[in-house]
């Protein structure tokens, strides 16, 4: 096994990788080495086509089709270089002050979250899009939403120069939209941060992590690793874990630390998500234009938010429950759809958890509450309303038997879309918003880390990404996790002298 | 991959996707390539999985019809896979998920068929309409 010391070591690359690297770039210039360790490749410009298969698998984990322990639901989250902020749309939303408050972490305040969360906005160059790059999708969403009596607001975006390919669920084909891999990550290699891509960390031990660095099979993209392909020890002052909340907790369980950490693996959400489609009798603009650019929030009270979305034909198709002509139909109509994409938000629940199998591989167990099944419904039918309102002929909902609603039917959706037809394991239902495992609290009966990613008991080890929250956000959690890892981050920075120190022993 | 299985697995495929029937032998072979290429991803138990569903799916309508899944009609192909999908048991209902999921993604990530169906998006964005 080869042998490297460092004086910090990230895991992973993402909103929390990537934020905290090029945070502590301040440390290279004063003279202490700082790697990053990322599992996926570092994939090149010309690389990124917007072929579905291709992208989704060279960007997601499991190509994006990982499966709760149960094989009821999907969970897709990014693995390269930038994680998963290569493959969101961008939203950039602030945590509600009602969820930090809920969360009760001690020493952690919204005002806290908030101005750390104005920081990246800046840097991330978060703003409006102008009304004349809006499309068809969004706008029916908006007038939608107006005639059912719901207020859409405008998501705020991190992109720049975006030509509106609507495909940034594979990877911006245009490097408008700016992930991590567009803005800190670059920033902290050009400051001296190393990045080492195809890393993939096996397990943390004392001061150090033991690494495998794989090698690029044929056809796959993406560059091969900045090591040589081997097994590594890697030696660090600290490590700061930001594999996302799957990734992060699976490492400290494979490594052991569940003995010292009960609550290691708990809280597990994720904002369980239907995709919902409707035709209406005229193509529309839908495959061109950002595609997710507003949303309704019923979190408070209602317990679901609702986005607009436009996805890929197999993607689509994967998310429409039933099949045949009927199914058929709707992909038939392709030019002339509407999505919504229904988010319920759910809650940290007993059962709901990360845990390893034999060989060390994660596996999420996921029950769906009644809580949370009432949601998705309630989100249905209100996005039903919207589609009826921008004046759609007809609405594929999950929820329904049969699942196709007519627009004659537009005033019987209380009756039509019902919970008794969820049928989990029929009802296709997908999450991309993981977060949880490694939760913020107060000691160790608890929570897995302090305020500041702090792990119990071990004062050399941090995390950094969304496994840190106790609960569900209940809006896109990235700029959420970019604030507290900067938050990680800047006390990391305060303690560089004390890293030193334990470098010299 | 599908070398014993698959006329079974075009017969569930043309009943998830319709369109399917109309499919060329190269066309074919792309959507196996594909499926075949998702499940040599997957751990081999999970492959057995689905070989031994495709399987059950054969052999399950000879206890209410008397005829194997590849010899029955379009109508009653459907009404064996809608049993399956809305089963009670849940690992039915999981196989179908997974099978449909697959077929799925053989049809629909080949270029040929998003074209069909009219998904136009570009990497050029608005650029390439206006």
């Amino acid at each position: 096994m080869m042998e490297k010391t460092y004086d910090v070591v990230i895991v992973g690359s993402g909103a929390g990788g990537g934020t905290v690297a090029a945070a502590l770039a301040p440390l290279v210039r004063g003279g202490k080495r700082v790697l990053v360790l990322e599992q996926g490749a570092r994939i090149e410009d010309h690389e990124f086509t917007g072929r579905e298969i291709e992208m989704a698998d060279a960007l997601y984990e499991d190509g994006g089709g990982f499966l709760t322990s149960d094989g009821a639901m999907t969970l897709a989250f990014g693995r390269a270089y930038g994680g998963s902020t290569v493959v969101y749309t961008g939203t950039s939303l602030v945590a509600p002050e009602r969820v930090i408050r809920q969360w009760n972490v001690p020493g952690l305040t919204h005002a806290d979250i908030a101005e750390r969360s104005e920081k990246y906005k800046q840097q991330n160059s978060v703003h409006l899009l102008p009304p004349e790059e809006i499309n068809d999708n969004n706008r029916l969403f908006v007038e939608g939403a107006a005639a059912a009596g719901y207020h859409a607001e405008q998501f705020p975006l991190n992109v720049k120069g975006c030509l509106g390919s609507s495909l940034c669920n594979l990877g911006c084909p245009n490097a408008a939209k700016q992930g991590t891999n567009r803005v800190q990550l670059p920033a902290a290699e050009r400051a001296g941060v190393e990045i080492v891509t195809r890393a993939h960390v096996q397990r943390v031990e004392e001061r150090a992590v033991i690494v495998d660095i794989g090698a690029k099979r044929p056809g796959q993209k993406g560059r091969e690793s900045e090591w040589q392909p081997g097994e590594y020890r890697v030696r660090a002052g600290m490590i700061v874990l930001a594999g996302g909340s799957i990734g992060s907790t699976a490492l400290l369980l494979r490594s052991g630390f569940g003995r010292m950490l009960p609550r290691l693996g708990e809280r597990f959400t994720c904002h369980p998500a239907h995709i919902l489609v409707a035709e209406h009798d005229r193509p529309i603009t839908n495959c061109v234009g950002h595609p997710k650019s507003y949303f309704v929030d019923r979190a408070e009270g209602e317990g679901f938010v609702l986005e607009t979305c436009m996805y890929f034909p197999f993607t689509a198709a994967k998310n429409m429950t039933g099949f045949g002509a009927e199914h058929s139909s709707f992909m038939r109509a392709f030019p002339r759809l509407q999505m919504i994409l229904v988010l319920a938000c759910d809650r940290a629940v007993p059962g709901n958890r990360i845990r390893v199998d034999r060989e060390g591989r994660p596996v999420v167990d996921y029950t769906f509450t009644n809580e949370t099944i009432e949601a998705l419904v309630r989100g249905t039918r209100a996005s039903a309303r919207i589609f009826f309102g921008a004046g759609a002929l007809r609405v594929h909902a999950p929820s329904a038997r049969p699942r196709l609603i007519q627009a004659r039917e537009r005033d019987r959706l209380d009756e039509r879309i019902d919970a008794r037809h969820f049928i989990i394991g029929t009802t296709s239902v997908s999450a991309a918003h993981l977060m949880g495992g490694c939760a913020m609290g107060r000691d160790a009966t608890d929570s897995v880390t302090d305020s500041y990613g702090r792990v119990h008991g071990v004062p050399w080890l941090r995390v950094a990404d969304s496994s840190l929250f106790p609960d569900a956000l209940q809006i896109n959690p990235y700029l959420t996790v970019m604030a507290l890892a900067d938050r990680v981050a800047s006390m990391v920075l305060q303690e560089s002298a004390e890293i030193a120190g334990a470098m010299r022993i | 991959m599908f070398s014993d299985t698959r006329d079974i697995l075009r017969a569930i495929a043309t009943t998830v996707v319709p369109e399917a029937k109309a499919l060329t032998e190269s066309e074919w072979a792309d959507v196996e390539r594909i499926i075949a290429s998702a499940l040599s991803k997957r751990p081999p138990a999970m492959v057995r999985q689905v070989m031994v569903f495709l399987r059950t799916v054969q052999r399950l309508p000879l206890l209410r019809y008397g005829l194997r899944f590849t010899s029955l009609d379009d109508a009653r192909r459907a009404q064996v896979l809608n049993w399956l999908q809305e089963n009670r048991i849940f690992l039915l209902r999981k196989g179908m998920w997974g099978l449909r999921t697959l077929i799925l993604m053989g049809y629909y990530a080949r270029p040929a068929a998003a074209d069909r169906i009219g998904y136009r998006a570009s990497a050029r964005g608005w650029q390439a309409i206006r």
